[in-house]
């Protein structure tokens, strides 16, 4: 079900754990599955100098929680805000396509983290934990039946192909 | 290393004597059991003799009161749709619980677009129905109650013959879904006095794809399929012979060996129970203490996700199941164990372990010595495990 590369960071997933006093932390969590992710940062001349994560889910979001730390790691911020799930995604060569909104949050966390570091820098009160409250489409995303794999048009929440709500 | 098979409860390996009789079957190039010259005769004497051994294991009145089907799904399916459309006259309200198998449900949501009314009774934090909800939930326009014998997720048996009571005394018919049940405990359909009842084959060691739906005399019920007159009537299609004929020695296995699996993977259970506290913490028992399977422990391990785990034991060669949403291919949490009262992130570390004849206590602790490492692998990844307990 998972490539080689999935299976390679899920069993040996790098960069796991916590930094104590990181410059950045960002939280988020999927409650249709349950994954849940953190990212710490410690960020040098604008560049991470180091990352860590904690998750909570699937194998397939350990694996990509491993992976967008590895991509990451080193990284000027500006540099690390491009990074996104696709890309993720695409170096762990691929995800199930059921898998790729629910497990496929590790860019979001860096994000979160990021802006977490920038406005601790600028001196603003701390966000809250994002969490994601619904299935949601960023746009230009595709989203699949769970039960048939037939694409689903942004927006809709019923598949057409086997009558049945998916999103419930 | 070995493989280690502690997920009997999505395939059991077939008996050896089920092997045998279904490779002979192979050989004897059957005709078609509906035929009137020799080759069918010889077929149709088969698949009698499967049905007696069948209609034995669940000691019903009359084999012929046995209906094969394609298994547990067919048959339940069969079962809900069948009696749903022919009793139509009587009225369109349906009763049944908030922890049946998918096949129930979807059964029975099919028919709600088509202007039945279902009325889905709770479940205790056992997962028990209670005989007075089923009474409650009984209405004139009520046709069928629809209740499982045992939960596929956390083995909790119900009180069938209280409810039966119930819906003989309210004239409604009764469906039982029995298919991790029979073969499994002791099924006697004329003490649990039920009027239809589904199983399968796998779950006594015998084939996928075989099943039944047994179908008190007397009872109205529709085909779910339509053609010839196969089964009574009751199921067209040619049948499925070889993976009957499996079915039926697997039934007069069972019957031989009911007791000694029944004390053999009650001792397994038993032994796990005992075991696990000595190996993981804050972990939650799913499923009624004593009305429950003999060969099924449902665990919640708190902090960390089933897929996981289940990949996990699968590099040491362990096979075990689980109820994580993650591993649903739905990506749903399990209806079952948010029934009883499981917070989601609870639901989400929950496995399944099943027991068969082939498993010894040695395996037992093999699998709780790899699912320590594994349990303490991912409780180190997971952002939910208290940072108090790291140290």
């Amino acid at each position: 079900m998972y490539s080689k590369t999935v299976m390679d960071h899920f069993r040996n997933p790098r960069n796991v754990g916590v930094i104590e006093d990181a410059d950045g932390v960002g939280e988020v969590g999927n409650p249709i599955c349950g994954d849940m992710m953190s990212i710490y940062l410690t960020i040098r001349d604008d560049h991470i100098e180091d990352i860590k994560f904690q998750t909570f889910g699937c194998g397939a979001a350990i694996a990509v929680s491993s992976m967008l730390t590895e991509i990451a790691k080193g990284k000027s911020i500006e540099e690390a805000k491009k990074i996104s799930n696709k890309d993720v995604a695409k170096a762990l060569e691929g995800l199930p396509k059921n898998k790729l909104h629910c497990s496929n949050l590790g860019a979001d966390a860096l994000h979160m983290a990021i802006k977490d570091y920038e406005d601790r820098k600028a001196a603003k009160p701390k966000g809250e934990d994002k969490r994601r409250e619904k299935h949601e489409h960023t746009h230009g995303e595709k989203c699949y039946c769970p039960y048939c794999d037939s694409e689903i048009p942004e927006g809709e929440t019923f598949c057409k192909s086997c009558q049945l709500a998916v999103d419930q | 290393m070995k493989i280690l098979n502690l997920d009997h409860i999505s395939a059991n390996p077939l008996l050896p004597e089920v092997q045998s009789a279904m490779i002979e079957a192979i050989k004897m190039n059957y005709g078609n059991p509906s035929s009137q010259h020799k080759a069918g005769d010889q077929a149709s004497e088969a698949l009698e003799r499967a049905r007696e051994s069948v209609a034995r294991l669940i000691h019903c009145a009359a084999p012929k009161e046995v209906v094969f089907t394609s298994g547990g799904t067919e048959s339940v399916n069969h079962a809900i749709k069948g009696l749903a459309l022919a009793n139509r006259d009587k009225g369109t309200h349906i009763v049944t619980s908030n922890i049946e198998h998918n096949s129930v449900i979807r059964s029975l949501r099919r028919l709600k677009t088509m202007n039945y009314q279902i009325t889905s009774i709770p479940v205790d934090g056992y997962g028990r129905v209670s005989p007075d909800h089923v009474a409650q939930a009984i209405r004139d326009e009520t046709i069928v109650v629809s209740i499982m014998h045992s939960n596929n997720e956390i083995g909790t048996i119900q009180p069938i013959e209280e409810i039966a009571q119930i819906t003989r005394e309210k004239k409604v018919i009764f469906h039982v879904d029995a298919v991790d049940s029979v073969g499994v405990v002791p099924i006697d359909v004329q003490q649990l006095d039920a009027d239809v009842l589904s199983f399968a084959s796998n779950p006594f060691y015998g084939p996928t794809g075989a099943g039944g739906l047994w179908v008190r005399r007397g009872i109205n019920i529709w085909p779910l399929l339509d053609g010839g007159i196969q089964e009574n009537n009751k199921r067209a299609g040619t049948e499925n012979l070889i993976g009957i004929i499996g079915m039926g020695v697997a039934a007069e296995c069972a019957m031989r060996d009911m007791d000694s699996r029944l004390t053999h993977t009650r001792k397994l259970r038993e032994r796990l129970l005992k075991e696990l506290p000595n190996y993981i913490d804050e972990y939650y028992l799913n499923g009624h203490p004593d009305h429950s399977l003999p060969n099924l422990v449902s665990v919640s391990i708190k902090y960390i996700e089933g897929e996981s785990v289940v990949l996990m034991l699968d590099d040491e060669n362990i096979a075990v199941s689980t109820r994580s949403a993650c591993a649903s291919g739905s990506l749903r949490a399990s209806h079952v164990l948010l029934s009883i009262g499981r917070a989601f992130a609870e639901a989400q570390g929950t496995l399944v372990i099943t027991f068969g004849v082939d498993n010894t206590e040695e395996d037992i602790l093999r699998f709780l010595t790899a699912l320590k490492d594994v349990v303490k692998t991912l409780r180190d990844l997971s952002p939910l495990y208290p940072k108090t307990a790291h140290s």
